[in-house]
């Protein structure tokens, strides 16, 4: 069988697994919970253990870029690259550890199911508010999926040659089919199995590089004499200058527990052991993850010194230093990074859109049967959107994408982060952060894309909260029955 | 603001794990720093080794993901309790913290 066939027909499997878990979580589900459909689809009925948890945290923010784009800096700057990335090793921690436990039992308290949720009861039903965050979630989102779809779908192109519209497709509708029927529930558990799949993948990748390589050593002798940039922490010709990585400190760790589609998970878990176990899991995982394909990528320069598209490193090295079935399994992995970033993407923008708009605003008193049928509905119109959407990608979405991911943070990591610790923070000065905060990284990232040396999210993240703090101060603050409320016994 | 009522005692302990947690990132932001700038400063030719990679990358980064891993198991088995998070919980909470 040809390298490309043995990828195709492993592909399927992962595919048909995948596709398996949302039957079975759905067949489970039939039984019925406690806690109702809302909660259950949207939430996995809070009920998350500990593993499950690290692994949908960390399958959630490691994307497609941890296993090909940031590689491929690595291969071209060296460990300077690395050192950024690993950057990444605290996220686990601060977001499950800052959020807290406080996220957990107020979100029980008024039964949010979104961020939104929690956003709208903190800061007494301002409407304005509700719905420019659910249509941040939205616009952001759905842009950000797209531009994964399309990377993957380029991927699986260019390894088994496959059409690339084919390649969506197929990929869509498995994506569809455990999302309509399994929730978030499954999207947790098949996060879980791509998870463990990158992990494996990154130490299997990582013996045979340096097996290849004849040792570390020898690996990086081979590199100073190619560029002794490579092995400095300044990267190549210093395009790693100090301030702008240090800036990495508040896009990729802090800044990341203002993701909606990451915080929404530290209200999921079903009790404190959970937490902590997850608190250790995520962060041993996400090194392993961070620093091994990073790594791998500053190595792959010794061993396959000629690749051009920063993209390929990881493939080409791949298949240059394993067995193809070897090969084939680990690049599962890239596709596995964007397979489980996306569904819990999706599956976020579908609750956002029932849960915060739908019934808040449209139909309070819809029953159950049929907020039922919409949710899943919801979810398959998603799927199909961005599908179009990636088909033929419009340059919108492309340029949305660009501030997809600061713009989030900067929508929301103020709003969140105050509404849980600062009893002053109100709706018009939350507004002002919000609107604040994505204007400045709208405006930094497209005119003043190095401010001072830092990247745009740390201006973004000071304007952000500064002017929320002092809108807050200087209108009235919250009435003492919401305080009571998030606050009291 | 006049605070007329009990808060949630639970708190007490959440604020706690948050203070941890943030002092965790303290240390980690200061390891990375630390032994990144501090010994990859130099010129190349300079470097030390460690397992054939160079001494700030392995200290920074390799050592980095295991002293931080282990700090997080360490600092959760011991600043974290196992506190009810339901609902329900608040009026068991005072007897419910247990370790």
């Amino acid at each position: 069988m040809t390298y490309s066939g043995v990828l195709t027909v492993l592909l399927l499997v992962y595919l048909v697994i995948l596709t398996g878990t949302g039957i079975v979580v759905s067949r489970l589900k039939q039984r019925g919970s406690s806690a109702g459909f809302v909660t259950d689809y949207f939430l996995g009925g809070r009920s998350l253990p500990g593993f499950v948890l690290a692994m949908t945290l960390v399958a959630t923010y490691t994307s497609g870029s941890s296993f090909l784009g940031g590689p491929g800096m690595a291969y071209n700057q060296g460990f300077g690259w690395v050192l950024l990335a690993m950057i990444q090793l605290p996220a686990m921690y601060v977001t499950l550890g800052v959020l807290g436990k406080r996220f957990n039992i107020v979100g029980r308290k008024i039964g949010a199911v979104t961020v939104v949720d929690f956003l709208r009861e903190r800061y007494e039903g301002n409407a304005f508010l509700t719905i420019t965050s659910a249509f941040f979630i939205v616009v952001f989102l759905v842009a950000a999926i797209a531009a994964q779809f399309l990377g993957g779908a380029r991927i699986i192109e260019s390894l088994t040659g496959l059409n690339y519209v084919w390649c969506l497709v197929v990929f869509s509708i498995v994506v569809m089919v455990y999302l309509v029927l399994g929730g978030f529930t499954a999207v947790a558990l098949n996060d879980s199995i791509n998870g463990t799949l990158m992990s494996i993948g990154t130490i299997a990748l990582f013996v045979a590089t340096v097996k290849a390589g004849g040792g570390i050593g020898a690996i990086i002798s081979n590199l100073k004499s190619v560029n002794p940039d490579l092995l400095t922490p300044y990267g190549v010709k210093n395009f790693i200058s100090v301030p702008w990585v240090s800036s990495f400190w508040v896009l990729v760790c802090i800044g990341t527990l203002g993701l909606p589609q990451t915080a929404v998970r530290a209200m999921a878990y079903k009790d404190s052991k959970a937490m902590h176990t997850a608190i250790v899991i995520g962060t041993v995982v996400i090194g392993l993850l961070m620093l091994g394909m990073h790594t791998i990528g500053a190595f792959a320069r010794a061993i396959v010194p000629d690749v051009k598209v920063t993209d390929m490193v990881i493939p080409t090295l791949a298949m240059k230093v394993l067995h193809p079935i070897g090969a084939a399994l680990v690049l599962t992995a890239p596709l596995a990074a964007i397979i489980s970033t996306v569904d819990s993407q999706l599956v976020y923008v579908a609750g956002t859109i029932v849960k915060d708009i739908y019934l808040n605003y449209m139909n309070p008193n819809a029953d159950e049967k049929r907020i039922e049928k919409l949710s899943r509905a919801m979810n398959a119109a998603i799927v199909l959107l961005v599908l179009a959407l990636s088909i033929k990608p419009p340059s919108t979405i492309v340029w949305i994408n660009l501030f997809a991911f600061g713009g989030l943070e900067a929508a929301f990591f103020w709003p969140l982060l105050m509404g849980l610790y600062s009893k002053r923070a109100n709706a018009a000065g939350m507004i002002a952060a919000q609107l604040s905060g994505v204007a400045s990284f709208i405006w930094f990232t497209s005119k003043l894309p190095r401010p001072m040396g830092l990247h745009p999210i740390v201006p973004t993240m000071v304007i952000s909260g500064v002017v929320g703090l002092l809108v807050s101060y200087l209108t009235p603050p919250p009435k003492l029955e919401t305080i009571k409320k998030f606050w009291g016994v | 603001m006049k605070e007329n009522f009990k808060e949630d005692p639970r708190f007490e302990q959440c604020n706690k794990e948050t203070w941890v947690m943030v002092i965790l990132l303290v240390l980690n932001i200061l390891w990375w720093y630390g032994f990144a700038y501090g010994l990859g400063s130099k010129s190349p030719s300079e470097y030390g080794f460690i397992l054939g990679l160079p001494g700030w990358f392995f200290w920074s980064c390799v050592m980095g993901w295991v002293v931080f891993s282990f700090a997080a198991y360490y600092a959760v088995k011991i600043y974290f309790k196992d506190i009810p998070l339901d609902d329900g919980g608040q009026s068991q909470a005072g007897q419910g913290v247990k370790k």
